[in-house]
């Protein structure tokens, strides 16, 4: 898709100025990503409730037209997302509609490591996006850690950085970290990675303070406490420069009504927590919140009552600079592509506008291309 | 071969080896010692499955329960759930075969299916026993039956899967996961045998397979190019294909040998597997006896899974377990929780498993295994402000009777091979100290979490 596509569909797509990129990397500015594992269903949770197709293709499962929260004459966001309309009325949350890549693939893991490693769809990078990118702009030696993933077990777009780290709670990282005693010399790659992480540790728990406390309530369970701790890292003024959470089970090939109201509900709870205690901590200002997920599901609903591995997706872009409103471009159901959809804004633009616009560092290298970041930040 | 080679080859494929078993091995040749290895490979497990292996809920009748009844029948899948863990957690204990429990945990992380969806302990506990029971087996025989297998029905949704809308997940996953490898079949072939499969489903009455002829669709497909009517023949084109051979020579080498398998090897250890027409034993004959495999510079090359670390440190220092459940929790904290794996791709396993979480615990886990008589007041006394499931590990610490010195002892003047037994190469550190200090380095040193 060439620029004049972008325009004639409707988005926004503006260069910015290459004067901003001069500037030292702004790493004071918060990155947070959630992934949403499993693929999330974009098209319930931003509904098309306008298009009668929606509704042939989705006729057990589609969110009905007087339940959608409407966002315009025929964009709404699902019932359970509740919790993020405060953020859409006072326009900072951003709707980024079709976000995808060429050549999708429909596979969890390989798409995951496409969106993870920022690579093409028929190339495999080792290290992720954000790593690259802290690889080529280092964050600052007085921080705590590039960069925290939250209970996960994998790095994702972390892997391979050498100053992230991951930590369930900071708390009980501080307590283990005089376990951590890095000798000797590394003599196979198994070996220098073990000593690795525990440089990285010594090292984060040198800097991190747990202490942290706030007045916002945060939603039970694993999302909301993992929304915790980020906040708390966050608060810290030592901190971090990008941490990754993640809320899994989004692959609902079966029976997904239930499931899929249940996991948007505990997305927005937490979203909107987050933004409680940031705006607390005065981190709100200067923190940008972005989804993403290895793709969106099929349009066409299945036998099981749930909806297969897709393509393109819906994501939000959340902050105290963020410019709500609608991004990219409505789905087209009746314009599939081998019964799916197909995507109006790659993925490494979203990248780009969080490394270019938001960090002020060169995306192209990171990103192995010029992807023309979203005009979705305020200045 | 002497008692390094012996160490290696009984803790690559096995779990950690205590000096006695070591001995034992230590006298014959290397090629006696795998025939040996192979061919006293269990296929059935020695611990008794519990009561209810057998037991089937018709999902119809679960429908029907009051909310009560059915709160109530769901804690009790919860409770077997855990059991199951421990189930195989003991076997693991205390088996006389570690390389069938290591076999069998890698066919678990191939052939992945996770109670989270099957929610059936008992249906769980069934694929347990097939990938037991073909674990040096036919691989085609155990593709065809674990494609059939109720838990994998359901896991994969093939259960409900129907000619109007062929269900694709099982069909995608047999081919990336199980056999192929990614990039080696194309959508549409995805789309093809997805067609094939429909009517696999599962006998709503006794939880078995059942054949559901008119959910069937009996229409051509084609499959890699060639045309197949039934989802058998599906995998049969599968299994034709060198990619398949190639792909599982490759997960076996990654496990057992190194990380990254040098091409002209592989090729080998592939022709082995398809000369042989999928023999598993074949394969892993050919597999440890590859000089690669014995080579020093992949000596310490690959890391301990969670249960490779964990059982390997118990059997090891010839630990009793009264309750293996706790472990079956810390498991779970350091990234691999038994019947439950993260995805259908597995526990990525090698270097995914350490990262500053699961590496602090793996160190605490062996710190206050060395310290249990010192810190027993001090656990107990900790216990009733944790929550259940941590109060359970460290009740299960408590109760653990260990005593560093009693181990050293019983080397008899053979101390030289505490270093021999305890790594699978030279320290990083500097070990020092003596009597219990020493073994507290060796057991922190990086090289302790290496196989």
């Amino acid at each position: 898709m060439n620029r004049r596509d972008f325009l004639a569909a409707g988005i926004g797509a503006l260069v910015i100025p290459v004067a901003a990129l001069a500037q030292s990397p702004g790493y004071r500015r918060l990155l947070i990503l959630v992934e949403l594992k499993g693929g999330n269903d974009g098209l319930n949770t931003v509904v098309p409730y306008a298009d009668e197709l929606y509704y042939q293709l989705r006729p057990r499962i589609g969110i009905r037209r007087d339940d959608v929260l409407a966002l315009d004459r025929r964009t709404g966001l699902h019932p359970a997302l509740k919790p993020l309309m405060p953020l859409w009325e006072a326009g900072e949350l951003a709707i980024v509609q079709g976000v995808g890549y060429p050549g999708p693939n429909l596979s969890h893991f390989r798409s995951i490591e496409i969106w993870d490693t920022a690579s093409r769809s028929d190339q495999y990078l080792p290290e992720g996006w954000v790593a690259r990118a802290f690889s080529g702009h280092p964050v600052p030696a007085q921080f705590a850690a590039a960069g925290v993933v939250v209970g996960g077990s994998d790095m994702g777009p972390l892997a391979g950085s050498m100053r992230s780290i991951s930590l369930a709670a900071p708390e009980v990282f501080l307590r283990q970290a005089r376990l951590a005693n890095p000798m000797g010399k590394g003599r196979n790659s198994a070996l220098d990675h073990i000593l690795k992480v525990e440089a990285g540790i010594v090292e984060a728990a040198a800097r991190l303070d747990a202490g942290v406390r706030f007045t916002t309530e945060f939603p039970r369970g694993a999302f909301g406490n993992a929304v915790r701790i980020a906040a708390q890292l966050a608060a810290n003024p030592s901190g971090v420069a990008a941490i990754r959470l993640s809320l899994g089970g989004f692959d609902t090939h079966q029976n997904q009504p239930g499931v899929h109201q249940r996991l948007l509900g505990e997305l927005a709870g937490g979203l909107a927590a987050l933004k409680g205690a940031l705006v607390e901590a005065k981190r709100w200002d200067s923190t940008l919140v972005l989804t993403y997920a290895e793709f969106g599901r099929r349009p066409q609903e299945n036998y099981s009552n749930g909806t297969d591995h897709g393509t393109a997706s819906a994501h939000f872009v959340a902050g105290g600079h963020v410019k709500g409103g609608l991004y990219g471009a409505p789905p087209r159901l009746d314009n599939l592509d081998g019964g799916n959809l197909r995507h109006a804004v790659d993925f490494r633009q979203l990248y780009a506008t969080a490394l270019e616009g938001w960090w002020g560092v060169p995306a192209t290298k990171a990103l192995q291309g010029r992807f023309a970041p979203l005009e979705i930040l305020r200045a | 071969m002497g008692p390094a080679d012996a160490r290696h080859l009984l803790n690559r494929t096995g779990f950690d080896a205590q000096l006695r078993e070591i001995d034992a091995f230590a006298a014959l040749s290397r090629r006696e010692a795998v025939e040996r290895l192979l061919a006293e490979a269990r296929t059935e497990a020695r611990t008794p499955r519990p009561a209810w292996a057998k037991e089937w809920t018709d999902p119809r009748l679960i429908r029907q329960m009051s909310e009560t009844e059915r709160q109530a029948f769901v804690r009790v899948q919860i409770e077997r759930g855990l059991e199951l863990k421990a189930w195989w957690l003991r076997e693991m204990l205390g088996t006389d075969s570690p390389l069938t429990e290591r076999m069998t945990l890698f066919w678990h992380n191939h052939f992945t299916s996770g109670l989270q969806k099957v929610r059936s302990p008992a249906l769980m506990l069934r694929q347990n026993a097939l990938l037991r029971r073909h674990a040096l087996g036919n691989f085609g025989e155990l593709l065809q039956a674990v494609s059939k297998d109720p838990a994998m029905l359901v896991y994969l949704d093939s259960a409900t899967s129907a000619r109007e809308e062929p269900n694709e997940n099982f069909a995608r996953e047999v081919m990336e996961l199980f056999t192929l490898g990614e990039g080696n079949y194309s959508e549409q072939d995805i789309k093809q045998a997805a067609r094939a499969f429909t009517g696999w489903s599962i006998d709503l009455e006794t939880g078995e397979f059942r054949f559901r002829y008119l959910r069937h669709d009996y229409g051509k497909k084609t499959v890699l190019g060639r045309s197949a009517d039934t989802g058998e023949e599906v995998l049969d084109i599968l299994l034709a294909q060198p990619a398949t051979a190639e792909f599982i020579a490759r997960k076996l080498w990654r496990e057992f040998v190194s990380p990254e398998p040098p091409p002209d090897e592989l090729a080998r250890v592939a022709s082995v597997l398809r000369e042989s027409r999928y023999d598993v034993r074949a394969a892993m004959h050919a597999l440890m006896l590859t000089p690669a495999f014995w080579a020093p510079e992949n000596r310490a090359a690959l890391i301990k899974s969670p249960a490779e670390l964990v059982v390997g440190t118990l059997r090891q220092f010839g630990i009793a377990v009264n309750d293996p459940l706790p472990f079956a929790f810390l498991l779970a904290g350091l990234g691999q929780d038994l019947f439950a794996p993260p995805n259908v791709k597995g526990w990525p396993g090698g270097e995914a498993w350490i990262n500053s979480t699961t590496l602090l615990a793996r160190k605490q886990f062996l710190e206050r295994l060395l310290r249990v008589d010192e810190t027993r007041m001090v656990m107990q006394k900790a216990m009733p402000r944790l929550k259940p499931g941590a109060r359970r590990v460290l009740q299960a610490m408590a109760e653990l009777q260990f005593s560093g010195s009693e181990w050293l002892a019983s080397f008899e003047g053979r101390e030289r091979m505490v270093p021999l037994v305890m790594l699978a190469a030279e320290p990083a550190g500097n070990p020092s100290g003596s009597g219990v200090e020493y073994l507290r380095t060796l057991l922190a040193d990086p090289v302790y979490q290496l196989k």
